[in-house]
């Protein structure tokens, strides 16, 4: 007890450079958590993937369509209890800052696919009856401001023209992980409207989403999907939702790295500030230190004393910093809009948060320890600081 | 008169581990700072040096992208016809007919896939684009199927080295020729002849029309042409202009979160700073007393603890600029959102972002200097005298 007094005492006994470095440590481990919540996000479309269902794509890569009567036979095949599709649209709203994701979907199937989006009965029928009509995710629709009834009118980039859309649905996440910033519309109006336009253009879809039966089937159903289309004009590559999703990720794997090598790089300037201070703490004290050696206190309660300041010091950064993140991180989500669709700091960021910050206690008290143990008395007494 | 400088050297000399730790810290920001600016000057000088002032890039209107653009035949030979199109010596116009596609090859390294682009040139392809050349092998044969692929995807992507065979649209595809585009976007992609490409793709369509223009300034005279004829439904665009575009949302996005974070860490160096120029300040409290009675100004004290914060700072930056200039032999490759496909490109290290980072540095030793420098000049003179 009169231990832990005697640690806390030196720790309020410079309030300035105490204070100052629980400062610094707090936007440490507040920028460390929020680097690792973007890592996270960064990875939220694989992580919220279904082990359930399975996505065809055209084999050269996913800018090609495949045929829709693709479809039938797909469904045919053993183990395969549900089919739709999805189109990427990339119409742009306003401006392309406002960036969302938009896929024409058959608007009979794909919700069933998906349980996770949450949609009112009543809505989902509006919906339906309604060519024109679209839904949209709860983040979105608050992004906007959007409304159920409201017209989105969309630029097409891939599919030329004007577009407008009346919003029919608004639909919410089952969980936390679930994206809510997805526009969905009839790929029937799409279809429609390109076979007016651009004939050859009709009766093409973006990807296949399968549902099967049993997650430990999917390697032989892919398999046996790509093998039925082997040699056609459209050959198929089909793979897990996750592994899909993941895919995207690869593709800004350099992004990724980049973003978890700058977060630990934040945790070492705080180790630098830390370690400074405790180095100078213990410069100035070695007197006492010495003093308290020739009372017979040995050198283990000597680097229990500078190891206990340190880490109280630095829980203290970590406990306020790991306090604040979750502020930060809720204001900065909703800064970036839909850019994020998930983004929320995970138990695991925590984690980490509270095991870097008692890293860089213990790490930064190393060395004034070790000079504290190892000042010979007369030495210690005699020194000036 | 002043206090010389060799009394603040020695005096961050005399507590080395304190200023070896406080500069350290400091580096650490100054580099990741100066990594992320020559990481935006690589990509921009990448792509802007993609384009050329005198060529233009006629794209179906707001398809921003040419993978999403979409022009016909009858359309393509309206652009090529235009009066500003320069001619070539042999008399032909000045103008490439491209089809661009994506394809999804796998890296040698992590076997991971990714989107590259593949472009299918005209004969006068490679001409329009002087800064290309085969380093390797030979240019493809136009009417066969025949590929030259860029560096960086020869280095990073199986079955894309000379003698080497890529399997896609139903047909095997021999890479026959590596070309250099002097570290441009060029680098990334896969060239091909574009007739051989459409059919394979089955795509009767070209994607854009790139023109040489007999001179820059006929420029506007074309676009207003294209754009405001009522049979094409295309827009023209200057080529660097196009490819500075490209670019724009990676590049805003490194930028952005590059300045957030060099702020946000700054906060932690300046802190550093400030700790350490406070216990300086304290130790050396009967020191300054002296200065003051020996008839050194309360102005002159300020400046020394100044300039000691500020050789912090310069130690911090000078050290995180040699290890961020090492960057430059790296190289990142990422898939750039706009074009969704890969695209190379390296850090880059000019005057401009030495100069940026040093004062970035200075600045974080004058915001963690100025305010014990202040209590330091503050300081009474007998009650200093008397600290010891």
């Amino acid at each position: 007890m009169h231990f832990l007094k005697l640690i806390l005492r030196n720790t309020l006994r410079h309030k300035l450079r105490s204070g100052l470095t629980v400062l610094g440590l707090v936007v440490a481990i507040i920028a460390f958590g929020l680097l690792r919540t973007v890592v996270d996000a960064w990875y939220a479309g694989a992580e919220g993937a279904s082990s359930t269902r399975l996505i065809t794509r055209n084999a050269i890569s996913l800018v090609f369509p495949l045929p829709i009567n693709y479809q039938e036979r797909i469904r045919k095949v053993d183990g395969v209890s549900a089919i739709s599709h999805a189109s990427w649209f990339g119409g742009v709203y306003v401006s392309e800052k406002n960036f969302f994701p938009q896929f024409a979907v058959d608007a009979k199937t794909y919700f069933d696919l998906y349980p996770e989006y949450v949609i009112a009965p009543q809505e989902m029928k509006a919906f339906r009856a309604d060519r024109k009509g679209c839904v949209i995710g709860r983040k979105l629709a608050n992004t906007h401001g959007f409304k159920v009834g409201d017209t989105i009118p969309l630029r097409g980039t891939i599919y030329p023209g004007s577009w407008n859309f009346t919003i029919r649905a608004i639909y919410d996440g089952a969980e936390s992980a679930t994206d809510t910033s997805q526009f969905f519309f009839h790929w029937n109006y799409l279809n429609e409207t390109m076979k007016k336009a651009v004939a050859r253009r009709t009766d093409w879809i973006g990807v296949y989403v399968i549902q099967i039966s049993d997650p430990d089937k999917a390697a032989e159903i892919s398999d046996e999907v790509d093998a039925m289309f082997r040699n056609s004009l459209a050959e198929t590559l089909t793979e897990t939702e996750k592994a899909f999703q993941l895919g995207f990720v690869s593709m800004t794997e350099a992004i990724v790295i980049a973003i978890r090598i700058v977060s630990f790089v934040v945790i070492f300037i705080i180790l630098a500030v830390m370690a400074n201070t405790m180095a100078m703490t213990a410069r100035e004290r070695i007197r006492e230190y010495a003093t308290l050696k020739a009372l017979g206190f040995g050198p283990c309660f000597l680097a229990g004393l500078i190891y206990g300041e340190s880490l109280m010091i630095a829980l203290a950064g970590a406990a306020i910093g790991i306090v604040l993140t979750f502020p930060v991180a809720a204001q900065f989500s909703e800064q970036v809009g839909t850019l994020f669709p998930v983004f929320g700091v995970s138990r695991e960021t925590v984690y980490m948060q509270a095991a870097a910050a008692a890293a860089v206690g213990l790490a930064a008290s190393v060395l004034p320890a070790l000079r504290a143990a190892r000042v010979p008395i007369v030495d210690g007494l005699r020194s000036i600081g | 008169m002043p206090i010389p400088l060799s009394y603040t050297l020695r005096n961050l000399a005399a507590r080395k581990l304190t200023t070896l730790l406080t500069s350290g810290g400091m580096a650490l920001v100054v580099f990741v700072f100066a990594t992320v600016l020559m990481l935006e000057e690589g990509l921009r000088k990448t792509l802007v040096e993609t384009g050329s002032m005198d060529n233009a890039v006629v794209t179906r209107r707001s398809a921003g992208t040419e993978v999403q653009s979409v022009i016909d035949r009858e359309q393509a030979a309206i652009v090529e016809n235009q009066p500003e199109v320069a001619n070539g010596i042999d008399g032909a116009r000045l103008a490439s007919k491209e089809t661009i596609v994506l394809i999804s090859l796998v890296k040698r390294d992590s076997d991971k896939a990714s989107n590259v682009l593949i472009r299918g040139v005209g004969q006068k392809g490679i001409e329009l684009r002087p800064q290309v050349g085969i380093v390797e092998g030979r240019m493809f044969s136009p009417g066969s199927a025949e590929i030259i692929a860029g560096k960086s995807i020869a280095e990073r992507y199986h079955g894309a080295r000379v003698g080497e065979i890529l399997r896609f649209g139903q047909r095997e595809w021999t890479v026959v020729g590596i070309m250099d585009a002097g570290r441009t976007g060029f680098d990334s992609e896969i060239w091909g002849d574009a007739d051989q490409l459409m059919q394979a793709f089955r795509r009767p369509v070209y994607s854009s029309v790139i023109v040489k223009l007999n001179d820059a300034r006929g420029f506007s005279a074309f676009k207003n042409r294209i754009e405001a004829d009522p049979r094409l439904t295309l827009e023209a665009k200057q080529e660097n202009v196009f490819y500075a575009e490209q670019s724009k949302v990676l590049a805003n996005f490194i930028r952005y979160l590059g300045l957030i974070l060099s702020i946000i860490f700054s906060i932690g160096a300046i802190i550093g700073a400030m700790i350490t120029m406070y216990a300086s300040v304290a130790h050396r409290t009967t020191e300054i007393g002296t200065l003051r009675a020996l008839g050194f100004r309360r102005a002159t004290i300020l400046l020394t603890f100044l300039i000691e914060a500020l050789m912090l700072g310069a130690a911090g930056g000078v050290v995180g600029l040699i290890l961020a200039s090492f960057m430059q032999f790296f190289t990142i490759s990422t898939m750039n959102w706009q074009s969704f496909s890969e695209l190379a490109f390296s850090f880059t290290l000019n005057a401009a972002i030495i100069a940026k980072s040093l004062a970035f540095a200075l600045i974080m030793g004058v915001v963690g200097g100025v305010l014990p420098a202040a209590r330091a000049a503050r300081l009474d003179i007998v009650d200093s005298l008397r600290a010891a």
